[in-house]
């Protein structure tokens, strides 16, 4: 395989990647803009993805069409149940207390999986198949195609929901400025709860099309965790094209470094690009400084 | 129109109002007046079910509204200009102005009634719809000022709430603002309780006034009055000075 080949490939496989990044950091930042606070159990909903859906189509014997949409249902009840038990009733707690919360959170949910599963590795089957596409000198499966389709079709929903819907922009109101939004009529609390369901679901569903690449098991979600919270910080904790950009880059940097320099070294390129980040530019790679007109 | 009876509101433990009792009667304009931390904006709050009062009663409209959230308060009427303006300040014009109507979208108010309100506070304030697709961030505090009124307009209140509408703008501004103030009374009932340090604007435009001081009311009577009165000459309107002083 020639250079232009190989990098080619390295390339494809690291937008796949990228965009299952970039729909867990923006899980990250949604939370994040409404709350103020990381939601460190979001890698968990992420596992709950695979691992729900897993269980559905192997003991409940589901066809796959109706699991994908009940694991992330269930995913996001569960999204609902953390908000309303761990993060509401202490509302007036610090936010760095409940980001601790989530920690815990986090830790109860992975251990909660082993229990009712196991501590096996799992494989979900390919939506259509394993049979690799060529594409110009590199292959793909179509669980990539779908990744990429996937990914592009959520964040444009995403974005629809928060620029054209009044409930979106209602959340968006909440972020800026929540005591006006309470003015105007918004129920913030109600926006919080709303954007934990969202960033479950989001999550899972990036879980479930991961899992058939990658594997799962009641541990992926740390890692996914860690990897989306970068792509988020990258984006300035954006909700948007920032945090999707920044999935990316750590998609293609580390399948590049995997490739080009060793696959053991792949999990540390995302966290030397995530403290650099934080040293340099803790706004994140596309954000301005913060000030405003009074 | 609205009665608070014997309020009592606590920010901690902080006794921020103590028997804090007025009234405003429908189509009034009233204007409350005192200094810095003397209460002015915890009534508001209190009436707007922020800081919801401990002891007393809040009737708007002869029901009581005191243990109502903050969103039941604006679906019955009740809107409140923040003190500092708060426009959602990345958000465009056209944004803030829908925000303001939140409560009507989700009631599933007519889209085409909204959006002629939405004529209707540009034809208020003029400016604000050369700059309706502008952040409101990068406006100036007047134009600020005039979508925060607009926003909480386009929630169609019976009765609106103004914390200090004048803070940090110029006199011609404050003019401009107040007059509007006065068309939305005139000319569609609104009834207004104004907040103000700036006691001499407030107190001409008002119908009646009150004056707080450290959570209590020690003052009220028609504006008029008040701007005569020596007290509030003395302390809120720098008049009269040089007598006492050589008393």
């Amino acid at each position: 395989m020639e250079l232009s080949e190989q990098l080619l490939q390295y390339l494809l496989s690291g937008l796949s990647t990228g965009a299952i990044y970039a729909l867990i950091g923006i899980g990250f930042s949604i939370i994040y803009n409404s709350t103020g606070i990381i939601n460190f159990a979001q890698g968990e909903f992420v596992m709950l993805g695979g691992m729900l859906t897993l269980f559905l189509l192997e003991t409940l014997e589901l066809p796959l069409w109706a699991a994908i949409p009940l694991a992330v249902l269930l995913a996001t009840i569960t999204g609902l149940l953390f908000e309303r038990l761990a993060i509401r009733p202490l509302r007036k707690a610090t936010p760095i207390s409940l980001v601790i919360i989530t920690i815990g959170g986090s830790i109860l949910i992975r251990g909660l999986a082993m229990l009712i599963w196991d501590k096996d590795t799992h494989a979900i089957p390919s939506f259509s198949g394993d049979e690799p596409i060529m594409l110009g000198g590199a292959t793909v499966l179509p669980q990539h195609i779908w990744i990429i389709v996937i990914t592009i079709i959520l964040i444009s929903l995403n974005k629809w929901f928060f620029n054209h819907t009044i409930s979106g922009k209602a959340m968006r109101a909440c972020s800026y400025n929540p005591r006006a939004a309470g003015l105007v009529g918004v129920d913030v609390r109600k926006m919080v709860l709303l954007s934990f369901m969202i960033s479950s679901a989001m999550g899972s569903l990036a879980g479930i099309i991961v899992a058939p690449l990658t594997m799962t098991s009641y541990d992926v979600g740390i890692m996914l965790g860690l990897k989306g919270f970068c792509a988020a910080i990258i984006g300035g904790m954006s909700s948007g094209i920032p945090t999707v950009i920044g999935g990316l880059i750590l998609g293609i940097l580390e399948s590049l470094g995997a490739g080009l320099i060793s696959s053991g070294y792949k999990d540390a390129i995302a966290f030397i690009i995530l403290l650099l980040i934080l040293f340099i530019r803790p706004q994140g790679l596309f954000g301005k400084p913060e000030s405003e007109r009074v | 129109m609205l009665r608070l009876k014997n309020i009592n509101t606590y920010y901690g433990k902080v006794h921020a109002l103590k028997n804090v009792s007025l009234h405003l009667a429908e189509g009034e304009i009233v204007t409350l007046i005192g200094a810095n931390g003397a209460g002015k904006t915890t009534v508001l709050n209190s009436i707007s079910g922020i800081t919801p009062p401990s002891a007393g009663d809040l009737l708007f409209l002869k029901e009581t509204i005191k243990n109502l959230s903050p969103d039941r308060i604006v679906k019955l009427g009740i809107s409140q200009v923040p003190e500092g303006r708060q426009v959602f300040k990345p958000m465009t014009v056209d944004e803030n102005l829908e925000l303001g109507a939140y409560l009507r979208y989700k009631a599933r108010a007519p889209r085409l009634e909204i959006d002629k309100d939405k004529e209707e506070i540009f034809q208020l304030f003029p400016r604000l719809e050369e700059r309706r697709k502008q952040a409101a961030g990068t406006m100036s505090g007047g134009e600020q000022q005039m979508l925060a009124i607009g926003r909480a307009m386009m929630a169609r209140p019976k009765l609106l709430l103004l914390d200090e509408p004048s803070m940090g703008l110029a006199p011609l501004v404050v003019q401009e603002i107040f007059r509007v103030l006065q068309r939305l009374r005139d000319e569609r009932g609104v009834t207004i309780l104004l907040v103000e340090q700036n006691a001499k604007a407030a107190l001409k435009l008002a119908d009646r006034g009150y004056v707080l001081e450290t959570g209590k009311v020690i003052l009220e009577g028609k504006a008029d009055e008040l701007l005569e009165n020596s007290e509030v000459k003395r302390a809120y309107l720098g008049k009269d000075k040089k007598e006492i002083w050589e008393r």
